[in-house]
């Protein structure tokens, strides 16, 4: 009887248990599927202003990048607080994949050549596979092509050269707040004296706070550490909007660099903004997909 | 006694196989596009959760928005950034109601022109919704396909001035998917 009356119970039960499945959320019968989820658009585009951010060029897609800095603010009126004066860069980055970018470009000040390698190490995540930063190696030369400035000594192609080897690691803490560390060493073949470091190490620092969907406020600093060059080179410092419109980043800011790659305003900068030493200025990405990726 | 219970189960059971005709999909296809003249824009994801009860007509869809894949990564990342805010709004679910799934035999092969009407939730914003479809038959299994239009605006997708002419206003949604019993 008792074996009986348990039969009758789980009967019940069972029938009941099934009259409510059906009352049920139908797809929480199929069970969540973890994912692993990217991080991406830490930043708009791959530069913070001078600094490389964490952000790579995704694969296929050509980026055209113009850069602009003017003339300092302390020109004053007669220079027309800088605007006479500009110096330029024009580059090409392009993603081999949505890990690793390649980009060359010229800049006129110094009549310079560039090409950088980036390749991201880590990548932020959450989900299936956890990780809580973005980290990217950055490989950079530089030729700088001014006429020699004494034609009558031994002159050296390699003196030409310029190397920078930079670790970028990020996070994109929320939505709206993404910070980096770039630690960075800058190897110039030919130094000016004795006393300048052929070796600089330096620690960049930069962030961005996105204002709304299409506008983000970006800073970046870079610290050198003491005692590797010259007494008037200071520290880089710049502040800048970031302004989106589908294809283009607009990229608008003040900066005490003149020069828009890593050897030069990392290690030539001269101008402070204690004095008003600022350049104001702009970089203009255009993004042009040269591979699609295939939907099917 | 004995056997009376057992046939009592067993019935219990046998009944509740046949009220749990459910059939379901993780692998169903939404895909959409906002075509206009200057941009093409179309997307894909072959990620999609399906239940449906074919002894009540409950259907419900499920889709991760980032799941989306685009040939522009550009637009891929603006569809999640800017349009569709995936992060904050992850997913975008269907649940509705077939009006007349009685139709649908499933021991025999056949194609059934149905109506669904349901609640569409997208960026957060949920509208309910009817749309025509088919489900045919095939040796045991549910083909579904279903093209809805939606109105941008009618789920606070908001788009820039700029940007207007490149993006169509009504988005066009094509879902496919193939059901298996569920178990």
């Amino acid at each position: 009887m008792r074996n009986q009356l348990l039969l009758v119970v789980t009967a019940i039960l069972f029938s009941i248990s099934i009259v409510q499945g059906q009352n049920d959320d139908l797809l929480s019968l199929l069970g969540e599927d973890e994912t692993t989820d990217y991080t991406n658009a830490s930043f708009k585009t791959n530069r913070v202003i001078n600094l490389h951010s964490l952000e790579s060029t995704a694969g296929g897609v050509l980026d055209f990048k113009i850069g602009h800095r003017f003339g300092t603010l302390n020109g004053g009126a007669y220079e027309l607080f800088g605007l006479d004066n500009a110096s330029i860069r024009l580059g090409l980055d392009y993603g081999i994949s949505d890990v690793l970018t390649i980009g060359v470009g010229r800049s006129s000040f110094q009549k310079t050549y560039d090409g950088f390698v980036k390749y991201k190490l880590l990548r932020q995540s959450t989900g299936k596979k956890k990780m809580p930063i973005t980290a990217a190696l950055l490989l950079t030369s530089a030729i700088q092509t001014l006429k020699w400035a004494d034609p009558d000594r031994d002159n050296f192609f390699s003196s030409r050269l310029y190397y920078t080897t930079q670790l970028i690691i990020g996070r994109k803490f929320s939505e709206a707040f993404s910070l980096q560390l770039s630690p960075t060493m800058v190897h110039r073949n030919l130094v000016k004296t004795n006393a300048e470091k052929n070796d600089v190490y330096a620690l960049g620092a930069a962030g961005r706070i996105k204002l709304t969907k299409r506008v983000a406020i970006n800073g970046e600093y870079i610290y050198l550490l003491p005692n590797q060059v010259s007494g008037d080179i200071t520290n880089s410092l710049s502040l800048g909007f970031d302004i989106e419109t589908g294809g283009h980043v607009f990229q608008l800011h003040f900066t005490n660099s003149t020069s828009m790659i890593e050897k030069g305003f990392i290690t030539e900068t001269t101008n402070s903004w204690t004095n008003g030493g600022v350049h104001f200025g702009f970089n203009v990405s255009r993004v042009f997909t040269i591979k699609k990726k295939k939907l099917e | 006694m004995k056997h009376l219970l057992s046939v009592i189960l067993f019935w219990a059971m046998a009944t509740s196989m046949v009220s749990a005709q459910k059939y379901f999909t993780k692998t169903g296809q939404i895909s959409f596009n906002a075509n206009t003249s200057i941009e093409k824009i179309e997307a894909i994801n072959k990620s999609a959760s399906c239940v449906m009860d074919v002894e009540t007509g409950k259907i419900e869809f499920g889709v991760l928005v980032k799941g989306f894949q685009f040939e522009k990564a550009l637009m891929q990342e603006h569809f999640n950034e800017n349009y569709l805010e995936s992060s904050k709004f992850p997913k975008a679910t269907f649940k509705g109601q077939i009006d007349n799934y009685k139709k649908i035999d499933t021991t025999k092969d056949i194609k059934v022109p149905v109506k669904v009407t349901g609640d569409l939730t997208i960026h957060g914003v949920t509208k309910k919704i009817t749309t025509d479809g088919t489900i045919q038959v095939k040796s045991g299994k549910l083909q579904l396909s279903s093209m809805i239009n939606v109105l941008l605006a009618d789920y606070k997708v908001s788009v820039p001035a700029l940007v207007k002419d490149q993006i169509s206003k009504t988005v066009k949604i094509q879902i496919d998917a193939t059901l298996e019993p569920l178990k």
